[in-house]
């Protein structure tokens, strides 16, 4: 992993990188979004409102993959001191917090025709909402402690910390049998109908690269500040 | 109750905050390479 410590070595594969992964993205979710709008039938209960989850499952994924990313991003920079972690992580979050509030949004929208409200306190959209304001405190936290030139351990503390609510937010299905349905895809299968699930690895797929492109992009855009930074402070000497 | 609203609705959000994010990222990213350029060039 310290292969890619050196910004020069890590920029000359996240240049190409971010290219393929929007190309790719762009491709696979607009072919998911249009096959989910256009040719899979209604479902005999939840009717067309059923199409809204090709656009909130991915971004629920997304949610809680981008914490992911930032868990594994604080234990390269506490453990393996690695000088990239830091700055992934930063870069991570505005992403997972995007595609958090995506869910959220999207989830209050289906609720309405489907459980007749666009919001209830249900165990899993609450841990759903508190994972979005735990980004927000990590944007707050990491661009406090960047402007004070600090390196960044107290915010990867608080993403380690954080970590608490994910396995919160996968069983809350479970743990608290409220208004959200339980686990309709899972490692063993899916209950949900091959004719309406197909277009929906696409979409996953498509949104999951355009994250991975929105992160390179970001840890593309704070290398470059980087670099005008201490070039400013050499010259100001 | 028509339902089509509230799939259009669910789909312009994570549409337009994807391409938020996205447009945002890149012109993050192109300002600070430009002006990282610059500065070499100086």
């Amino acid at each position: 992993m310290h292969a890619f410590a050196n910004p020069a070595r890590f920029l000359k594969i996240a240049k190409p990188a971010t290219t393929w992964l929007l190309l790719a993205g762009v491709v696979l979710a607009v072919a998911g979004v249009i096959a989910g709008l256009t040719l899979t039938p209604p479902d005999y209960l939840q009717g067309e409102t059923v199409r809204i989850l090709y656009i909130h499952v991915p971004s629920a994924w997304l949610g809680m993959a981008g914490w992911m990313g930032i868990v594994a991003a604080a234990i390269s920079q506490l453990v393996w001191r690695h000088p990239l972690a830091a700055v992934a992580g930063r870069a991570t979050a505005p992403a997972g917090a995007t595609f958090a509030a995506v869910c959220l949004i999207t989830g209050s929208i289906w609720g309405r025709p489907t459980w007749g409200t666009w919001w209830e306190w249900d165990g899993r959209l609450t841990s759903m909402l508190v994972l979005f304001f735990l980004y927000l405190g990590y944007i707050a936290l990491a661009s406090a402690e960047r402007e004070r030139g600090g390196e960044g351990r107290i915010t990867a503390i608080y993403g380690l910390v954080g970590a608490i609510n994910l396995p919160i937010i996968h069983y809350s299905v479970l743990w608290w049998r409220t208004l959200h349905q339980g686990e309709s895809i899972g490692l063993s299968g899916s209950s949900i109908d091959k004719s309406i699930l197909w277009p929906l690895p696409l979409t996953v797929i498509g949104f999951t690269c355009l994250f991975g492109a929105a992160v390179l992009m970001r840890i593309r855009a704070e290398l470059a500040e980087t670099k005008v930074e201490a070039r400013m402070r050499r010259m100001s000497r | 109750m028509s339902q089509w609203p509230f799939v259009i609705g669910a789909y312009a959000v994570a549409i337009l905050l994807t391409a938020g994010l996205l447009g945002w990222a890149y012109a993050s990213m192109r300002r600070a390479e430009a002006a990282a350029e610059e500065l070499t060039r100086k």
